[in-house]
């Protein structure tokens, strides 16, 4: 180790926020999915822009790497040090700056929880909302949109990078950008039509850490509701998320087919959330939604409505990650067109089957049936090297078959990173190599992550 | 790699996902509730992640180290991760630390703080070293009687009976006892150590041997009913004495004093214009479920307005003093420390009174609205005071 | 081989064919329902199973006690005419099947009570009520060994029912207590009224939960403190199975000190939660099944309850959000005796 890095660190963070112990680093050397532990050389969890700005112009100096992680919840290793360097912990920075009620929006430091965010709302702005992830609340405002995540409202609205107004990144080299009405000293109202951000997301935080986000909100009716459809033909499912969408009054549209508990096997529950500010309106859409719409497959016996009118709960992927009392999953998540529904379901059956794992898949609709983020689960055991290594294999096994169906690989680790840009066109490649070397001359930024050859 | 340690649980602490539930309150509103995540933002001090460094220690991943030490004894056994893990073994968080740190004590390497605790409560009867004898000092002039044979003991416990804030309490509490008529008495300076904290740093012998020397103490006094003043005294009296063929009938104080009030052997201080807020101690609340007793008796006061923290019940944010940090003060010295956070939550309520049923809290907090500059704004008193009527 | 014990004759006899003509949710005559009857029998297509809601009234409407409703049942599976969608029919059947292991079988001297799969309610069967009575099925993850299945006759699936009851009950006898009360009427009602119906051998007494209230209540006589409370009674469809449990609803409502109200849908006239009927492949159901549901609260409303009392959980489930937003106070039978006797309940 190079103390006088260390030095720097404390002089940067403060002493209780840096560090080069085996203890600090063990820790954040794991991901909680199956990816091996790579060790950062330091560790350092910076309060403000300013120290990490000073951390960045540090590690360009010495040539040391840098990560950024936020919750570590992408169960992808995307926030692993491949080569050492200095792992920034985002999470000191999570300040609720402004939400501005009329204009619907949040500006956070991006080390926000998601958690956090969801709170303050409730408690002082209860007719407003973010799109909240599944991940469990510690999972972080900044790290969920620069993978492009989704949240429960990802029908109507998008994935969350849809929803930014504004971004403040640290480049590579030390310099403070701001994309939006922001950098124009109008706040932080829109992003459009100004020069785009978009260089920042999906990049794995290889072109710079994004520090501030302004988030949209949007309107939080007074009652949150799930009403629950079951299907056992999966080829079904797609028309299904057609009429549905087709009438646009739903909030967050998810089906999921798992092999444990028996209820759920060779099944396809559909999650629909409906809001509204009175029993009225709720009534008014779901008389549109299956009274109307759906009502020819419900009479056909093809769809069955489980419930309706449940409280919404947060599905916990924690416990998802104990099925097999071994404390561990992980996913390949990936973005497909709807209709690829059914045979994306029947591969995740064939390849858990064939590793013994009991299959889990999940879809969640995101925009107007534009695309659905899909994803194929697969719990280890984490004190069973044989599980976890049989969960790795079916993972990678799934990534490849990706692109075979004709999908993109959502927040993919480098495996899947390299798979992607092997199918990906080459100038658009070529870009994003000069786009690299042009922001990060010195490859600092989170290296061996989308690395073009 | 070194070699694997005998743990306890063995076959579960993999279990944990390191999801990060454990770091907040029930209603998500910060990560800041477990006190040493808070205190040091780094993921080693989140409940998730001691337990992953304790699993890598004892399958000989990493060493034992000072900071390894640190960290595990970081945890003050708040249980607000035991209360928010959505795993089946939750139940167990707390004892995976506390099995850790046994195996820790097996070696005899520990935080240098927590070797003074532990050798002070061997050597002394109490953590800080000081004289037995001294013990009863605080009770000089009450009218408060050795115990022969009365219906009750009062238990003051190692806080009330040395430090000098909490013996404020354990007067008032006295007081408050004299006044009602209650038959009690108290050790005076045989009363030793109750075992709780140490039991909680994991050193079990120790606990044994105060447990049964606590134990025949009372058995041969003919003790049947125990008012403690600490929930520390009360918990481990409560549920771990049994084990050791030490079976009282237990009682927080504020499980007794209800009843005084409601049958008139007690009246209610007049004069009282307060707003209140109420801070759960981790070991009368998430320990033992005792919520409701001391909202009761300060609803009850005529002039006071009682107002709750966000962040209350089960979902309190511990005031960083359990698991002997009140001596160790290994979670001290930030604006991040927890007693700190919890002050400034219970300002922002708008209370000018912090009331505590907990000695250990009861100077954890007042040391914090010191060091946060606001002894004009919030006083903190415990709740025997505040009925004692006294300043 | 399971067979239905039933004798036609006494329905071609039947003057009054009130299994039909007493139907709240279709509306037949005498004449109508003779011919449907015979159709039923004669193992052909009735209207009478597509628009059968599966309430189970028409069983304790019966005079003949010949088993109607199962009669219905059987007839819609082998027509295949359920009156569900088939994704729910497999749902529900799957959900039935154990997968967390074996259960503990400890032997029991004395009475037990089956929690059947209700598991997750064993909070509710604490205080003096319930003290000293052992528990079978208290484990949430081995009560699907329990599971009475009756809830299969709203799928037209007396098949699955028959299959499965015998292991069920085997598990029960197990523990060889001398009489097993059962927690949820319906399980009751499989062991004494269905089982029987299909000449199936019960091996073991069963006790209705709320004969055993009133037995409990009667013995702690002295700590019973009046409630004066105005309630309605949530009649659950598995109570017309055993009507000649029904008068203990009013025996312990007058021994706790709480008054019955005046409303229309009590007794032989009580509704369906409609928890199985919302879902029904039949056009309409959903809306029909909210405008029920309206009826009966409504009901519970003007005539002035102030509580809400149920028997069974899959009804609080249903109507416990809708009654306590109409400002009636939902709560299960047992916890309101436990009030009687001066406890708190969760």
């Amino acid at each position: 180790m190079n103390s006088a890095i260390y030095k720097s660190l404390v002089e940067i963070v403060g002493e209780d926020y840096a560090s080069d112990r085996p203890e600090e680093l063990f820790t954040y050397s794991k991901d909680l999915g199956t990816s091996e532990p790579k060790w950062p050389d330091y560790v350092a969890a910076p309060k403000s822009v300013e120290e990490l700005q000073k951390i960045i112009l540090l590690a360009n100096e010495a040539k040391i790497s840098i990560v950024p992680l936020g919750g570590g919840l992408s169960l992808a290793g995307i926030a692993l040090p491949l080569h050492g360097g200095i792992l920034i912990d985002m999470k000191r920075m999570d300040e609720i700056i402004e939400v501005n009620g009329k204009a619907r929006y949040a500006l956070v430091e991006a080390g926000v929880s998601q958690g956090k965010l969801f709170a303050y709302l409730k408690k002082h702005h209860p007719t407003l909302a973010h799109s909240l992830p599944d991940a469990p609340p510690a999972a972080t405002i900044g790290g969920n949109i620069a993978i492009h995540g989704q949240g429960d409202l990802a029908h109507p609205h998008g994935f969350n990078s849809d929803m930014i107004n504004g971004l403040e990144v640290i480049l590579p080299t030390g310099e403070i950008c701001r994309f939006g009405s922001c950098s124009i000293g109008s706040g932080w109202f829109t992003q459009h039509p100004l020069p785009d951000m978009a260089f920042f997301l999906g990049w794995g935080g290889t072109t710079g850490i994004i520090t501030k986000v302004s988030l949209r909100l949007f309107p939080c009716k007074k009652i949150r509701e799930l009403d629950m459809l079951v299907v056992t033909d999966e080829e079904l499912v797609p028309d299904i998320f057609h009429e549905i969408t087709h009438v646009g009054m739903t909030e967050d549209l998810v089906v999921f087919s798992q092999a444990i508990p028996p209820m759920t096997d060779r099944l396809h529950h559909i999650i629909n959330n409906i809001s509204g500010d009175s029993e009225e309106e709720l009534e008014f859409k779901r008389r549109l939604i299956y009274d109307d719409r759906l009502s020819k497959f419900i009479e056909q016996g093809t769809v069955g409505i489980v419930a309706t009118s449940q409280d919404l709960e947060k599905p916990s992927v924690t416990k998802t990650a104990d099925w097999r009392k071994g404390g561990g999953f992980e996913y390949v998540g990936s973005v497909f067109p709807v209709a690829a529904y059914p045979e994306l379901y029947r591969k995740g059956v064939e390849i858990s089957t064939r590793h013994e794992i009991p299959y889990t898949v999940t879809g969640r609709v995101i925009g107007a049936n534009h695309a659905i983020m899909f994803s194929w689960s697969y719990a280890f055991n984490r004190a069973d090297p044989k599980s976890v290594q049989h969960a790795n294999e079916a993972l990678h096994e799934t990534d490849d078959l990706v692109l075979e169906f004709g999908g993109t690989i959502w927040k993919p680790a480098v495996y899947g990173q390299q798979i992607v840009m092997k199918h990906m066109d080459a100038n658009t490649l070529a870009l994003m190599k000069k786009l690299k070397n042009m922001v990060d001359p010195n490859n600092i930024m989170n290296p061996g992550n989308w690395e073009v050859a | 790699m070194t070699a694997k340690i005998e743990y306890k649980y063995d076959d579960m602490i993999h279990r944990c996902f390191r999801c990060g539930y454990c770091k907040f309150p029930a209603d998500w509103s910060d990560v800041t509730n477990c006190p040493s995540y808070a205190r040091f933002r780094l993921e080693s001090y989140s409940s998730g992640g001691r337990l992953w460094l304790i699993r890598a220690w004892v399958n000989g991943e990493i060493e034992w180290s000072e900071n390894l030490a640190k960290i595990v004894y970081s945890c003050t056994a708040c249980k607000n991760c035991e209360e928010k893990c959505p795993i089946s073994f939750s139940d167990n968080l707390v004892n995976m630390v506390i099995a850790a740190r046994s195996a820790m004590v097996e070696t005899g390497l520990l935080p240098s703080a927590v070797k003074s605790f532990l050798k002070n409560v061997h050597l002394h009867g109490n953590p800080y070293g000081l004289a037995g004898k001294k013990r009863s000092q605080w009770m000089e002039g009450t009218g408060i009687e050795q115990y022969q044979d009365q219906e009750f003991l009062y238990y003051v416990g190692d806080e009330g009976s040395y430090d000098t804030r909490a013996q404020s309490a354990a007067k008032a509490l006295g007081e408050l006892l004299l006044k009602a008529g209650v038959s009690f008495g108290v050790l005076g300076n045989q009363e030793i150590s109750d075992g709780n904290e140490v039991e909680t740093l994991g050193e079990d012998g120790l606990l044994e041997e105060l447990a049964k020397k606590n134990i025949k103490q009372f058995k041969d006094l003919g003790v049947k009913k125990v008012i403690t003043l600490s929930p520390h005294s009360f918990n481990v009296f409560k549920n771990s004495y049994p084990k050791f063929g030490g079976e009282f009938a237990i009682f927080h104080y504020t499980q007794i004093l209800p009843q005084l009030f409601q049958s008139g052997k007690l009246e209610k201080p007049a004069g009282l214009n307060m707003k209140v807020t109420y801070h759960d101690p981790c070991f009368l609340g998430r320990w033992n479920g005792e919520y409701n007793a001391p909202r009761t008796l300060l609803k009850d006061l005529d002039g006071v307005e009682l107002t709750e923290m966000g962040q209350n019940k089960k979902s309190s944010l511990c005031c960083g003093g359990g698991s002997g940090n009140f001596y160790t003060d290994l979670l001290g010295g930030s604006e991040d420390s927890p007693a700190r956070i919890r002050v400034r939550q219970a300002h922002e309520t708008g209370a000018q009174v912090l009331a505590v049923a907990c000695p250990n809290c009861l100077t954890m907090l007042e040391d914090a609205v010191k060091v946060e500059g606001l002894e004009e704004k919030l006083q903190v008193k415990d709740i025997s005071e505040i009925l004692n009527g006294s300043e | 081989m399971t067979e239905l014990i039933f004798d036609e004759n006494k329905c071609f006899a039947c003057g009054t064919y009130d299994c039909l003509t007493k139907c709240q949710y279709m509306d037949i005559d005498a004449d109508t329902a003779k011919v449907e009857i015979e159709k039923i029998i004669n193992q052909e297509d009735s209207f009478v199973l597509h628009d059968c809601v599966t309430c189970y009234a028409c069983e304790e409407y019966c005079q003949n006690g010949n088993h109607p409703f199962y009669l219905i049942v059987r007839q819609q599976e082998e027509l295949d005419l359920p009156p569900l969608p088939e994704p729910l029919i497999k749902r529900g059947v799957q959900m039935g099947i154990p997968f967390r292991g074996e259960p503990e079988i400890q032997e029991i001297k004395g009475p037990a009570l089956n929690l059947g799969v209700f598991s997750s309610l064993g909070n509710m069967t604490r205080g003096k009520l319930f003290e000293g009575l052992p528990i079978i099925s208290h484990d949430p993850r081995k009560m699907f060994h329990y599971f009475c299945q009756l809830m299969y006759l709203h799928y037209a699936r007396t098949s699955v029912i028959n299959e499965k009851l015998p292991a069920i009950m085997e598990t029960i006898a197990a523990h060889k207590a001398d009489e097993v009360i059962h927690f949820h009427d319906e399980c009751y009602g499989t062991y004494v009224s269905y089982a029987p119906a299909f000449g199936i051998d019960v091996p073991f007494k069963s006790v209705h939960l709320f004969e055993y209230l009133y037995n409990k209540l009667l013995e702690l006589k002295d700590e019973i403190k009046p409630l004066n409370y105005k309630v309605a009674y949530q009649r659950p469809c598995s109570s017309r199975l055993s009507p000649d449990k029904y008068p203990f609803v009013e025996k312990i409502f007058d021994l706790i000190g709480v008054e019955s109200v005046e409303r229309e849908y009590v007794g032989e006239n009580a509704l369906c939660c409609g928890a199985t009927i919302a879902g029904q492949k039949k056009k309409g159901s959903r809306r029909f099944t909210l405008d029920l549901q309206e009826k009966n609260i409504n009901d519970m409303k003007d005539a002035g309850a102030e509580l809400c009392v149920f028997n069974c959980p899959a009804c609080m489930q249903t109507l416990g959000k809708p009654v306590a937003k109409k400002g009636i106070m939902p709560i299960f039978m047992s916890d309101l005796c436990r009030l009687a006797i001066g406890e708190k309940t969760t």
